[in-house]
């Protein structure tokens, strides 16, 4: 979970072009949208195509996405759950 | 300054007809023009619904006299601009002072993105002549040549309010007495570009959309073209033929919210329909009819219906969403629903929303799900809210 | 009623930003200028940064600067011309959409591709609900904001208005258009433009803003007097024609003009008319260029608008514009045409 949890910090930091931002500036419980990292809904967008490009899942209720996208630490628990067993 | 505006010629061609009398005849008849793609070559046939114009660019060809090679948004532009100006029969004409003021989203995009793939490979490949076309403003040029139209030409691209913005800049050129004729609406065709760029923000609905309905999913892109032929009070005094109506009022507000989402209380929209009423004079009771832009997006439909709501506040007119018949033409949608406002008010018709099932909880009126006649339609909004938070609203009024 | 020039904001190939009117002039090598530009980290909020291309973030920048020198903080209208808009996104998204066979894609560079996203944004950041217009017509997208602009103001539907023609070169726009053999062959400095006689002009770029306002103020610029364009004039006769009516509506002759700022642009074809009107309507009259400095593009028009305001404020005409004025310009007379299709005159005077 932990290695799951550095790579995604580093993906949203490139997906999302967060230039200033290091993987260590993210703590694992932070809130990604409003407050916290204050990311948006084209952000949320993003971070759909994120899942399906690095980890084979396909999100496809935007609605879903506030929840699964709530901090780096549910979202990481999200691929462990719903990740493609290879 | 106050003087009027004529609407004396009207154009179009959408998914439900290639012309003015037959997109009347579908409206008439509930007849949607959505189904599968069939024209596009694209990944997503058989997934998307799509409006398309039901001609191929060869047969678009034939009938504007343009080469079929050119872009398909161009074809679409020449023939509904060259019906509203036939329609509007002004036989002097070459005497005139005549603009022509466009709009589209894509320009030529459709030629652009097959050259794209070849030039992708290699830069020294692809047909030049497929990107020589892709501004937006190439593409009104291609028309306004063919047209023989040259005292004033411009493009406007404001996304979704693209064409209503064109038609009341033409308004104001000719109340400055700058142009005595102007053809004014916009344009747009389908392309992979903009099929794939809605998908992306997960907007598109995968079955007929459903404007205002509780349960709407999205909308469906379309493609075509409107366009109106305005007048000076000087020159409709020379014409024997009757106006269809006056642009009476318009206004262009920013939302200044998001991107690509509107505000949840409409702000945008709501000082875009505030403003076009005191342009007009108008109280918001005098409104017959509003053309909604009701593309079926989950946040469009809130947005404007609760601007509506704080505006109208219980003297609700009668209100439909075209969308529900031609998808979301984008740059043209402005120009095409002006054209539907003109012909409800000279008919006396309302069109209805097709598909509306279940009515929106938080909304206190359901737009009309019928088509009705012998309706006193005296005044008509038409709204086009866009990305980039870009908000207009037209009225059109009996003489 | 008369439409003033308060103030201005300008990225382009020389130091223009912050205010600075040719003091450096900067050589650039080869058929392609580009921009200088500033560090937009402190200017453009760095949450807002990381979305917006070169071209936005240009288009912002100018404006910024622009509406801070005027001492307005939302202008009543905004109003942008752009020929080509934002190439870098649109080009980013076609080639993710070709090379993952429509998979995959994201919406950020479809979102950020669409014409009016430099207006949008402006309004965005400053809140501003007000009217908002871009025109996207080649040759013609920066008057064309322009007019829209004055004509706001003659309603008093606003009393000032932000109005900016913006347009950039990327590599994939610069290739397609080297291929319809717009450009130089040889590499040449930008400074010998005008002494190379050859065919093809040399490709620019630029963010130019102004704010204009219907009541004067103590730090205006100029007045923009009148504006007119005409398009495919069918000989150099019908152009004379055009710019003689012009003169004549504004009440006024060509020797009432200091300074005629025309759009050379190097080639040899393309210049053959600015030498007939040389043997014509402006035989008796001093002239300037400019595309020497900022490149030749469908918007340079409002590079050559920020020139003329400069050399009226400052009352000096720097020597790489022209050599020939000998007085304080107070009327300046701008024509330029593109590709002979767009053809524009802009007259500015001193307040």
């Amino acid at each position: 979970m932990d290695k799951l949890i550095a790579d995604l910090k580093a993906q949203i930091i490139e997906q999302l072009n967060l230039q200033d931002t290091k993987p260590e500036d993210i703590s694992d419980d932070q809130p990604l949208f409003n407050e916290g990292l204050g990311l948006d809904s084209i952000d949320a967008l993003e971070l759909i195509v994120l899942l399906q490009q690095h980890y084979k899942i396909k999100l496809s209720n935007a609605e879903d996405g506030p929840k699964v996208f709530k901090s780096v630490k549910t979202m990481a628990e999200y691929i462990t759950e719903h990740q493609p067993k290879v | 300054m106050s003087s009027p505006v004529f609407v004396v010629g009207l154009g179009a061609i959408s998914a439900i007809g290639n012309n003015v009398a037959e997109c009347l005849t579908a409206l008439k008849t509930e007849a949607a023009g959505i189904g599968d793609i069939n024209n596009l070559q694209t990944a997503h046939r058989g997934k998307l619904p799509v409006a398309e114009v039901k001609l191929t660019n060869e047969q678009l060809a034939i009938r504007s006299g343009l080469p079929s090679t050119i872009s398909r948004t161009a074809l679409l532009s020449m023939l509904a601009a060259k019906e509203a100006l036939d329609d509007a029969a002004i036989q002097n004409i070459s005497s005139l002072r005549t603009g022509f003021i466009s709009a589209n989203s894509v320009g030529g995009m459709d030629r652009s993105e097959d050259f794209f793939a070849e030039f992708l490979a290699d830069n020294a490949k692809g047909k030049l002549r497929d990107v020589v076309n892709h501004e937006c403003g190439a593409v009104t040029e291609l028309v306004a040549d063919k047209l023989g139209i040259k005292n004033y030409i411009t493009t406007i691209s404001t996304a979704c309010s693209s064409s209503a913005n064109a038609i009341f800049l033409a308004a104001r050129l000719i109340k400055h007495n700058m142009l005595d004729v102007v053809i004014a609406g916009g344009t747009d065709a389908l392309t992979k570009f903009t099929l794939n760029g809605f998908n992306t923000l997960m907007i598109l609905d995968q079955q007929f959309c459903k404007p205002f309905d509780e349960n709407r999913k999205g909308l469906n892109l379309g493609e075509g073209a409107g366009y109106v032929v305005l007048v000076s009070e000087k020159v409709m005094a020379t014409l024997k033929k009757e106006a269809y109506c006056t642009l009476s009022g318009y206004a262009n507000a920013n939302d200044a919210y998001h991107q690509t989402a509107s505000s949840p209380d409409g702000t945008g929209s709501f000082l875009a329909m505030t403003g076009a009423l005191e342009k007009s004079g108008l109280k918001p009771a005098d409104i017959d009819y509003i053309n909604l832009h009701g593309t079926g997006t989950q946040n469009n439909d809130i947005a404007e219906g609760t601007a509506i709501k704080r505006l109208f506040v219980d003297q609700y007119p009668k209100m439909s969403s075209t969308k529900s018949f031609t998808g979301h033409t984008l740059g043209a949608c402005g120009g095409l629903e002006a054209v539907f406002s003109a012909l409800a008010i000279k008919h006396g018709i309302i069109y209805p929303n097709l598909r509306l099932e279940t009515p929106m909880v938080d909304l206190p009126f359901v737009p009309e799900r019928k088509f009705l006649q012998n309706v006193p339609v005296r005044n008509v909004m038409s709204n086009s809210f866009g990305f980039g938070g870009n908000c207009s609203s037209l009225i059109f009024s009996k003489i | 009623m008369k439409t003033y020039i308060r103030a201005t904001g300008n990225i382009s190939p020389q130091q223009s930003f912050g205010h600075q009117f040719l003091t450096e002039i900067i050589e650039h090598t080869g058929d392609r200028l580009t921009c200088i530009e500033p560090d937009y980290k402190g200017i453009i909020d760095v949450k807002l940064i990381r979305r917006m291309s070169r071209i936005i973030k240009m288009g912002v920048a100018a404006a910024m600067e622009c509406l801070q020198e005027s001492g307005v903080t939302i202008p009543d209208a905004i109003t942008t011309g752009t020929a080509y808009g934002c190439l870098e996104d649109t080009g980013v998204f076609l080639t993710k959409m070709v090379e993952h066979n429509e998979e995959l894609l994201t919406p950020t560079a479809f979102i950020q591709s669409t014409h009016n996203t430099i207006g949008a944004q402006i309004a965005l950041m400053l809140q501003c609900h007000n009217y908002n217009n871009a025109f996207v017509h080649r040759g013609f997208s920066f008057e064309s904001a322009l007019l829209d602009g004055m004509l706001l103001l003659a309603e008093k539907e606003a009393n000032n208005v932000l109005v900016g023609g913006i347009d950039e070169i990327t590599n994939i726009s610069h290739s397609i258009l080297s291929r319809m053999d717009l450009y130089k062959c040889e590499q040449i400095s930008n400074l010998d433009l005008f002494t190379t006689k050859s065919k093809g002009t040399i490709a620019g770029e630029g963010a130019s803003f102004f704010l204009l306002a219907n009541a004067s103020s103590d730090n205006d610029y100029a007045t923009l007097d009148g504006m007119h364009t005409f398009y495919k004039p069918t000989s150099a006769t019908e152009t004379e024609q055009q710019i003689t009516s012009f003169l004549s509506a504004q009440s006024i002759s060509i020797n009432d003009i200091d300074l005629i700022l025309t759009g050379r642009n190097g080639d040899t074809k393309n210049d053959e008319l600015y030498s007939q009107l040389q043997q014509s309507v402006f035989k008796n009259s001093s002239t300037g260029n400019y595309k020497h400095l900022c490149g030749e593009y469908p918007t340079s028009m409002a590079f050559a608008l920020w020139v003329a305001v400069n050399i009226i404020k400052t009352a000096t005409v720097p020597t790489v514009i022209s050599k020939e004025v000998k007085n304080k310009p107070k009327k300046i007379l701008i024509y330029n045409h593109y590709q002979n299709i767009h053809h524009s005159l802009l007259l500015v005077s001193a307040c």
